[in-house]
This record gives C-alpha cells, structure tokens and sequence, in this order.
C-alpha cells in the first residue's frame, strides 16, 4: 500500500493515519481472544449435543421384570425391553439336546447353550428379538410361527437362520442374537436388565 | 455498491482461487463483514446491537431446533413435554429452556435498543430508508414468532395470551368472529392453535434470518451510518469492517453472553410470568393476565382506548395497537430533517427523550394491572406516541434550527478527541 | 406539490388518536371521581408472604437434604392424601439422598397405587408403583381434585415463602378495622377457612398442619407447625425444580468463563484499535 511508504519495516499505519509499533506482538491477544472464543462456542456444543441422549425417563425403563410361570415347554412369549423385543423361551428336552448335539467351535460365533443361559435354568432361553442382521424382528416365538431350518428364530427379511439355542446358523446376520443381563428373583420370576 | 478504495478479496491458495471461480461464497463474506467492508470509523457501542440481534437470532434458532426435538405438540402433552421432558428428563434440557425463553427477551431488548439507536442517529432517513423498512419488518416478524412461541408450553398464560390475542380480531365489523375461530382453528385455543403455532413458530425464524440478509444488503448500498450523521467522504473516514469491528463486536458478544447467562442461570424465572407454571385450564382465567414484557407498550395503547367515537373502542383499541408499530414505516417520510443525528438537532433531541420515557411509561403501564390510575396514564401516554411520530417531528423537522454539521467524520473524531493535525496532512498527503 | 389533505393527512390521523384518546380520558377521569372503585377486600386484606430464607437460596445455594427428606415426610403423611405430585418420578427422590432400595419401598408402600388398562379385560385396575413411575394422581371426592403440587412453589409468586406462609397463616385472623368495612369476614363461609396469604382471602383447605408432633421426624428435630411448614416449602421448592443447584453450580462456572473471555476480547479490541482515533 503506497500510504505505508516511508514507514520502518516493523511499523505500520492505522487507518487514522498512526504509526504503529511492531504490529505482529499484538497479534497474541488476538489469538487468545479468537482460541478462548472458541473453546467456549466448543463447549456450547456440548449440552445441545448431549440433549440428544436417552433421557432419564427412558433411562429409568431400563430394567423389565417377567413372569414365565406360563410359559410351557417348546412355548415362547414375546416381552417387551427397553422398548425392543425380547424373546423369552421354554425349551424342551430334545430342544436342549439338538443345542448341546453342536460343535460350538464350527459356528460362526462360537458360544455353547452353556454361555447363553443362567446354571440351572438351562431350559430358559432369554434372547432379544432383534435379528443382530439389520434388527428386524424374527419369527418363532408366536405360536405357530416358522422357526426356520435350525428350530430356533428364522429372520424373515434377509433369511437368518438361528438354532434352539438362539445362535446364528445361516445367513447374513454375523453374530448370535444378543443375551441381555438378566437374573432369576424366583423360579417364576426374572428381571432383565 | 462499495466505496472505491474498498479491499478487493484477492484468493491466494489454490482451492480457495478454485472456490472463489465455481462459488464466490467466500468473496461474498469477505465484502459483507470483511475486510471488504468499509465502515466509518466513528461508530459507539449503540452500532454493536445489529450484529448482537444477529446473534441472539441465532442462539433462538440453535436452541429452538434441539427443543423442537423433544417438544410434544398437541394440548394433552405440550406442558408435560416441557415441565416434565424438558425442564427434568432430558439432559441439559432446562439450560435449553431457560436459554430459549429468556433468548427472546435478549433479542427483543436488543432490537429495541438497536431500533431506539435508529431513531436517535436519523438510521431510517434516505439514503437508507430500505434499510428501515426491512428492520420494522423483522420487528413484526419477531414479535410474532415470540408471541406463538409463549403459547408452546401450554401454561395459563400461554393459553389466555393464545385466547385473548386472536380475539383482537373480534374487533373487525362483520367478519371478525369468523377470523378468530379460523386462526384458533375452534372455538378456544386447543390442538389445532397449538399445532399451526407450532408449525409457525418453527417456520417464521428462517423467515426473518431472510429478512436480515436483505437488512444487511440493503445498508451495504449506502454503507453504514455513524454518530454524526455525515456521509463518509474518502478513505481516511472509514475502517475495514475486519478486523475493527469484529474485534469491537467480539467484545460486545462477550457482555452480551454475560447479561444473558446472568439470566439463563440467576434468574431464569424473572422475566417469566407465574402463572404459565400452571397448566391450561379452559375453564378459568387467571386474575391478572398480561403479555410479555416486550408487548408491554403496546399492550397499554390497546387499554387506553376505552371510548366509543364513530367506532367501538376495542376496535380504536386494536387499530392503534397495531397503528402504532405500522406509523414506523412512514417515519422516513414524516421526519423532513436533512440533518440526521440527533446530536445536531436540539429539538428533536428533547422529543427523542421524551419519546423514551414515554414508551418506558407505556410498558409499565401495560404491566400493571388496570386501575383507573394506570389507565390514565396510559391514555396520556399513548397520545404523545401518537402525537410524537404524527405531529411533533414533522412540526419539529420544518422549524428546528440543527446545529453546524462537521465537515467530515474525521474531522468531528479529531475535533472530539483534540488529534494532532499532524497525522491528519500525513494521511492525505 | 401534494394536495394539502394529503401533506397535512398525518395531523388528521394524529389528531384523530389524540382526540379519542383525549374522549377516553375524560371519560376515566369521570368514572374515577364520580363512581370511585371501592375498596376491594383483598386490598384490606391481603398480606404478601413472610420471608423464609432455605439453603437452596442465592447464587451458591445447595438444597439441605435433611430438611428436604423431613419435607418429603410432612408431603407423604399429611399434603398427599388429597394433593398429587405427578410432575415428579419417584426415581427423583435419589437425588435427596434416599438409597437405590430406600426409593423402591417408598414407591411400592405408595398409598396411591399406579392405575392400569387391562387389554383383555377392558376394565382399569392397578399395581403397585415402581421407581420410573411418577407420583400417582390423586383424585378427592367432594369438591374436586386440589391441585397437583410439583410446580406449586413456581406457580405462585414467590412460591416457596408462599408455601410457609400459606400454611402457618390459618392463625391470623382479620384486623378489627378491616372487619369494621368487611363485616362478611368475621366468620367464614360453610366449610372454607380464612387465610390472608390466599388471594381469596378464603380457601377451601382447612389448615393442614395443626400442632407440633403430627408427624414424627426420623431426624428428631422438634416437628413444630412452623418447622413442618418450612421443611414442606423447601420440600415444594426442591420438586419444582430439582435441577436448581447444578444450574447455579453450572452458571458460576460459565459466567467466570465468559469475564474471562470478555476481557480478552476488550484486550483484543483495543489492540486492533490502538492508535486509530474514533
């Protein structure tokens, strides 16, 4: 700019026409100014992203108490858990025995029926209904509903085959469907979650 | 339109010369609020609230959208989802509430004071009568957009505000009651007036950030104003808009910040009426309602009218409500004054004074409830508003005798603050 | 040159406000001498509320867990039998201290129990009330259901020195001058009771703490009327807004944030200033 002409090198002129010294040093406060401002919108960001959590009412649903004293063996019922299916079922003898007849080591998410129910209760086969594929709803524990090659669930929408003991046999689905925590309060009663 | 020895926005790497070819966004900030934009130099602090109405228009606008998330809107559930969801479920959901709620009050003092600043500074005269017209626009906009939203929460106040406002319309001959139940939708306020409320509330922000960018085009033409009223004549009269004036609006975003967090977190109730703490009830009005604070002033004009003369007072009372915002957009054709600062013209500089307390009666008034004491002075107060726009300063514009005008803006700075000469001839020279 | 109507059209339309105003305001002057409004009884009557003063006030203020738990206890045992607090989940009272298993007794010992819609039956009946539930409504035959409680202390001006107020005001009966004007006031109406801190002036609750020792406290503080009354507001002001403390903790900490960053601004302002005269 032709008006700077004559000026020191490290000086320069304000538009009010001042000569100024070094304006580089005041450029720190600048920084700061601009960093600190910064950090603060940053931070802003943060209840307004965290307003999007599960709040604490849906929080507080998360734990769901079943009674399974009607459930008979080769019975299933569908219960409802933090808002997602759960599949809480009565498995039989010959049931028990297929899941137990399998190489867990063959599978595609290596898990005994052992691993997916509580001591004792090796009957009680407590899944979520939700197909670990794309979390559609499988079909086997309506009455009458098609369970599939293996005996278990069989996912409708892209034909996931789980066995008896929930475990993913066929299909794209890649793991088996999901166990929650649950726990026995009595022989009729169990709180999931 | 630009002054000549403007900055030209001049891209130097190699994606931005790209950018600038395929999409000038950035050319475009740049010669809005960049460097690219001169602006006197003399500017006081009363030049920070356009910039800080942009901003609450933007924390209204963030805080808005998330609450939207998590707001039920139909009569069963909008208190709940607010007193409930909100206020205790939803993390951080009561910082959102307490800062939208209290964001309109900020936004409107602001534009309050950047309106009062317009009047004072002669900002609505030519060559930036645009500029003035869209402001009293955004105004309108505002104040609905704030009147719908206080209806959201569902509370007594809301309700009442709800019923009382669309009875207004009840004031029109002839079609009046047909316009009432269509803006309610129904009889009373119920799901239908909350859901188009709603609908509205969400739509009219985005409405009036359109109305702020024509604002701010539309001063970009003749540039901004300035205290003394004079027109920028050479560069030595302005600065770049950046860095100047960002750095001194970054300060006033800070004080801004500060007075609204006192609100948000000290007293988040205080600007809010006790009453909306209780939930609709059809059936019972409460005893004292008013508006919010920023209707306040109008709210009084519509009580002082309590005489029938040719028409029913109601409607005197609805007319002159809305008359007295609408006067406004005749203001740059009322005031004849070739002399635009107050501060060069002594008797309208009283009227502005007076003006100012006048509308501060006027929202006190309108808080109030209404005893005959209240209600006089509202009508006195009301028929200097009106005398004021209407009467006194086009009176005041022809006889008044201004003051000497600087010759340039530089020159009142140096005169005020006593500068060397010597820098002055070091800059022309 | 406009016509003159049209130049002069704004002293009309000014003149025309003016002087409806100036009609209306002989009017009001009128009315105001020769039909003065008489004196109202709330006027003669009405008292605003006593001050209390509760830890959970000022910019520092925490909620006193002790007293809100004894206020808790006042609700349960006296206030809930015809007041509902459905605003509020049982899982909140966590936050005055009561344990994980102390809020699942509270909640399942519930008076009130949770109202359920049988599907198959087609009929109402209910269950016991769980931590997530909220605070079951209340429902009083006879002159219809009080109001829910959980916003009270925002819902009225001043709310919690409203509570206390309103609670330990059953005493104070009018002045002999105001019943000189107000003669109605010396015995109230069939079934409601005088108080001056409702704004009424009469209410329809008989006064709901009567002596010392109506509840037994776990803490062992004296249960007088005025405590009970004061534990009860602060119980009141803690459920209307529970998230009060962490927003005046969160306030403190933002607006040292914003001084902070403020004045650097200021700093940064007047550097990039220095030397340019405006």
């Amino acid at each position: 700019m032709a008006m700077q002409d004559g000026v020191p090198p490290d000086m320069t002129i304000a538009p009010g026409g001042d000569v100024l010294e070094n304006p580089r040093r005041r450029d720190y406060l600048n920084y700061a100014a601009v960093s600190v401002a910064a950090v603060g919108a940053g931070v802003v960001v943060l209840p307004l992203v965290n307003s999007m959590n599960p709040s604490a009412d849906v929080l507080a649903l998360s734990s769901t108490e079943i009674d399974v004293s009607a459930i008979e063996p080769g019975q299933a019922i569908k219960a409802s858990f933090r808002k997602q299916p759960l599949f809480v079922r009565n498995l039989t003898a010959a049931e028990i025995a297929e899941a137990d007849k399998v190489d867990a080591s063959s599978l595609r998410d290596p898990q005994t029926l052992e691993d997916r129910t509580k001591e004792g209760k090796r009957n009680w086969l407590i899944t979520m209904g939700v197909c670990t594929h794309l979390g559609c709803v499988p079909l086997g524990a309506g009455e009458g509903e098609n369970r599939g090659p293996f005996g278990g669930y069989f996912c409708p929408c892209h034909g996931s085959a789980y066995d008896t003991a929930g475990r993913i046999r066929q299909g794209p689905a890649p793991t088996n469907l999901v166990v929650p925590e649950y726990e026995f309060t009595s022989d009729t009663v169990v709180v999931v979650g | 339109m630009s002054f000549p020895w403007a900055k030209h926005y001049e891209p130097k790497q190699p994606l931005m010369k790209w950018l600038d070819e395929k999409l000038p966004l950035p050319r475009f900030v740049y010669n809005a609020v960049g460097a690219g934009y001169p602006v006197p130099r003399n500017l006081n602090y009363f030049w920070n609230f356009g910039v800080l109405a942009g901003v609450a228009l933007v924390c209204q606008i963030v805080t808005g959208i998330v609450l939207a998330m998590h707001f039920h809107s139909s009569a069963a559930g909008a208190f709940e989802s607010v007193n409930v969801g909100i206020m205790r479920d939803v993390n951080a959901g009561w910082f959102l509430r307490f800062a939208h709620a209290n964001g309109a009050s900020m936004f409107l003092t602001v534009i309050y004071i950047h309106m009062f600043r317009g009047l004072y500074y002669g900002s609505y005269k030519a060559p930036r009568e645009m500029v003035w017209l869209l402001g009293v626009v955004i105004f309108l906009l505002t104040m609905a957009t704030a009147f719908m939203g206080y209806v959201l929460p569902w509370g007594q106040m809301s309700f009442w505000g709800a019923q009382v406002i669309t009875g207004f319309f009840t004031a029109v001959p002839v079609v009046g009651e047909w316009v009432q139940v269509w803006l309610l939708g129904g009889y009373a306020p119920d799901d239908a007036t909350l859901n188009r409320f709603f609908s509205l509330h969400y739509l009219l922000p985005f409405v009036i950030l359109g109305a702020v960018i024509l604002h701010i085009w539309a001063l970009h033409i003749p540039g901004s104003g300035n205290p003394t009223g004079v027109e920028v004549k050479g560069e030595q009269d302005t600065v770049p808009f950046h860095p100047y004036y960002t750095a001194k609006d970054g300060f006033g975003v800070g004080v801004f910040m500060i007075v609204f967090s006192i609100l948000i977190f000290y007293a988040p109730d205080y600007l809010g009426h006790a009453d909306n703490y209780i939930a609709a009830n059809p059936l019972s009005t409460p005893a004292h309602i008013v508006p919010e604070w920023y209707f306040w002033p109008f709210y009084a004009i519509l009580r002082a009218f309590t005489a029938d003369f040719i028409i029913a007072a109601k409607l005197w009372g609805v007319v002159a409500m809305f008359g007295s915002i609408l006067i406004l957009f005749f203001l740059p054709w009322l005031d004849k004054s070739p002399v635009r600062s107050a501060s060069y013209r002594p008797m309208y500089r009283i009227a502005f004074w007076v003006l100012v307390v006048d509308v501060l009666i006027l929202g006190y008034c309108g808080g109030s409830a209404a005893t005959p004491g209240i209600v006089i002075t509202s009508q006195l107060a009301s028929a200097y508003y009106f005398a004021h726009f209407l009467i006194i300063v086009p009176i005041i514009s022809r006889l008044e005798q201004p003051k000497p005008l600087p010759n340039s803006i530089t020159e009142a700075v140096l005169a005020k603050k006593g500068g060397s000469q010597v820098t002055e001839t070091a800059l022309s020279a | 040159m406009l016509p003159l109507f049209i130049r002069s059209i704004k002293f009309l339309i000014g003149g025309a406000f003016v002087f409806v105003l100036g009609l209306a305001l002989f009017g009001t002057v009128k009315t105001a001498i020769t039909e003065p409004e008489p004196e109202t009884a709330e006027h003669a009557m009405h008292k605003h509320p006593k001050d209390l003063k509760l830890a959970s006030d000022g910019v520092f203020g925490k909620f006193d867990n002790a007293q809100l738990q004894r206020g808790f206890q006042v609700y349960k045992e006296v206030c809930a039998v015809c007041h509902s607090l459905n605003l509020v989940s049982f899982r909140e009272l966590g936050q005055l201290g009561y344990s994980e298993a102390e809020v699942k007794k509270i909640a399942k010992d519930w008076a009130t129990k949770q109202p359920v819609f049988d599907d198959k039956a087609g009929t109402w009946g209910e269950r016991d009330n769980l931590p997530s539930d909220r605070f079951p409504k209340v429902y009083y035959a006879g002159t219809g259901t009080p109001p829910d409680l959980s916003l009270m202390a925002k819902a009225r001006h001043n709310g919690g020195a409203y509570i206390y107020s309103l609670m330990t005001g059953y005493d104070e009966k009018p002045s002999a001058e105001a019943l000189k004007k107000f003669p109605e006031f010396a015995k109230p109406a069939e079934g409601m009771a005088f108080n001056p801190y409702f704004a009424n002036l009469n209410l329809s609750m008989p006064a709901p703490l009567t002596g010392e020792g109506q509840v037994t406290y776990a803490d062992g503080t004296r249960a007088t009327v005025d405590q009970m009354s004061k534990d009860v507001a602060a119980f009141l002001v803690w459920t209307a807004e529970p998230h009060a403390q962490s927003r005046k903790a969160a306030g403190f900490a933002v607006i040292l944030f914003l001084l902070f960053a403020t004045a650097l601004a200021f700093g940064a302002y007047r550097t990039v200033w220095k030397g340019v005269k405006h």
